[in-house]
């Protein structure tokens, strides 16, 4: 049966393959019967009829790379917990339930520890509310205006 | 626990004695070199009807929405209009190919053939029946979690390399919500993964039954939140309306496809059609039972009377049909959420996200393993028929 272990992963490659060979083919294809006029105007960038003003590839939006951080986090926990879910019927099966039920909780609890801290923190709004403090102060400062 | 394909083809005498022929023509073994021509078949047969299915999933889309607004729908070129699909097709295929002057050409090029290697590299290890499975990878819904991920990374790309500010938007929205979406999707299945006891779709679907009250979807009130946790991800996962941002027409003109012209348009808007049947058949596999059928039938046992190749496929049959069943009315509902609900806004798509399904998706994991622990899996309708029958089961 060891020979076939690795059979059973055959279908994935075969199937990428064919992903990429439909895309290459009916590209390909296409360039036999498709027309072909380039002309400057069509090969701009769409910006609703105008020219193009610079380069699309500009500083973005920080918050997109906040979510991708915790992100990261999030998902690297858990693909660690995978192994844990995937063992945790036999465990029970031979009676040492608790230990992979706690086992379980801790690693469930530094994920719901991760929410809790981005919460707080404020990371999970998409605008950071800082207009809060805002009104603080100005609350303050017409308390000791007054 | 390997079903595939081949371990349900060499169960037939027909497939040993063509291995042993082939093996005795050539001097050596020929099994791995026999698999990988069925395997190829196969696939190629899955494609075929994969590609059907996104067809008929833009011909169905465009006819639901028709019903739903009280108008007609595609209605000229075929019967019904059901050959528009092939209509559209040789339109796209005619299209003139246009790379804008200043996108990152070689990019520009691989991002749809990302979105395309990621969804049919999804296909291997979708269920359709316990025979017809290309590859049940003891990895399963870890591996489709994985190379899944491969349609938000062309998403991306497409958005990035056209160098198009409509489609660098779209294809950011696109990244941050794929990604963010995912983490609710994995919890939910994990979950399922705790009851089950295994990653392959083979122990999945085996731990649950041909009826309702043995899916798991009705295993306890924490696993029927999580389906509504996963089908709500998988909607934002497949960039599916009311989570359509990436290409929010009204604002984002299309989004991270505003530049794609021809067959490399058509590459997305296949990869998207497929990836919701794929969804959807995950959707059926891990809450609804797959492809077992009511009394046992899948297993062939049942036609006894007739001989066992002719027993076995009838019963493969009729698990195909449970499988595509639950599958295409998961898909309608798709559909139906699609023409129902207004788009979001991206502070609340995140929202959404992190402060109400993560938490209910986490509470949701850490209450499923406690019940395991609890009643020894058992599920809600086992503890009733237990209690009834006065017998005091469990802990």
């Amino acid at each position: 049966m060891s020979s076939h272990n690795l059979d059973v992963y055959m279908p994935i490659l075969i199937l990428i393959g064919i992903g990429i060979a439909l895309v290459f083919g009916a590209i390909l294809f296409g360039k036999l019967i498709r027309p072909h006029n380039p002309s400057r105007l069509k090969e701009q960038a769409y910006e609703c009829g105008e020219d193009p003003v610079g380069v699309a590839w500009s500083n973005f939006n920080v918050r997109f790379y906040v979510v991708s951080l915790i992100f990261i986090i999030f998902d690297v926990e858990s693909a660690l917990m995978f192994p844990v879910a995937s063992v945790f019927k036999k465990f029970n099966e031979i009676g040492r339930g608790g230990i992979i039920l706690c086992t379980f909780i801790v690693f469930v609890m530094i994920l719901v520890s991760g929410v809790i801290y981005c919460w707080r923190k404020g990371d999970l709004d998409w605008v950071k509310s800082f207009h809060l403090n805002l009104d603080e102060s100005s609350e303050k400062n017409t308390q000791e205006a007054s | 626990m390997n079903e595939g394909l081949i371990s349900f083809l060499s169960q037939f005498d027909g497939h040993k004695a063509f291995v042993k022929m082939i093996s005795d023509f050539a001097g050596t073994d020929a099994t791995s070199t026999i698999s990988f021509f069925i395997y190829l078949a196969a696939c190629l047969a899955v494609v075929g009807v994969m590609a059907t299915i996104g067809g008929l999933g833009t011909y169905a889309e465009r006819k639901i929405s028709a019903d739903l607004q009280a108008r007609q729908g595609p209605n000229r070129v075929g019967p019904f209009g059901l050959l528009q699909m092939l209509a559209d097709g040789v339109k796209m295929i005619l299209k003139e190919d246009i790379i804008p002057s200043a996108a990152d050409k070689p990019m520009f090029i691989m991002a749809p053939m990302l979105c395309i290697v990621g969804v049919f590299g999804s296909l291997a290890v979708v269920p359709f029946s316990s025979g017809f499975i290309l590859s049940d990878l003891n990895v399963g819904v870890f591996y489709l979690l994985g190379i899944s991920s491969l349609v938000g990374v062309g998403i991306f790309i497409g958005g990035y390399s056209s160098n198009s500010k409509w489609s660098m938007l779209g294809g950011m929205r696109g990244a941050s919500q794929i990604i963010s979406y995912e983490i609710p999707v994995t919890l939910s299945i994990i979950a399922i993964v705790v009851l089950s006891g295994g990653m392959s779709f083979g122990t999945l679907i085996g731990g649950q039954g041909g009826f309702p009250h043995e899916w798991y979807i009705l295993h306890n009130p924490f696993t029927f939140i999580a389906f509504f946790v996963y089908f709500i991800g998988a909607l934002a996962e497949t960039n599916r309306a009311p989570f359509d941002l990436p290409e929010a027409e009204s604002e984002l003109v299309s989004g991270y496809h505003t530049e794609y012209t021809g067959m490399r348009f058509a590459f997305f808007a296949l990869a998207e059609y497929i990836e919701v049947f794929v969804v959807c058949g995950v959707a059926a596999a891990l809450f609804f039972g797959g492809w077992k059928v009511p009394f046992d039938l899948g297993t062939g046992e049942a036609f006894s009377a007739l001989p066992p190749i002719i027993a076995k496929n009838i019963g493969q049959i009729l698990q195909l049909g449970s499988f595509f069943t639950k599958t295409l009315l998961l898909y309608y509902v798709v559909i139906w959420i699609r023409w129902t609900l207004p788009r979001l806004r991206v502070d609340q798509l995140m929202t959404l996200c992190w402060k109400y399904l993560t938490p209910i998706a986490l509470f949701n994991l850490i209450m499923i393993a406690v019940w395991a622990y609890a009643f020894d899996g058992k599920s809600m309708f086992e503890l009733f028929t237990a209690m009834g029958s006065g017998s005091t089961g469990g802990h």
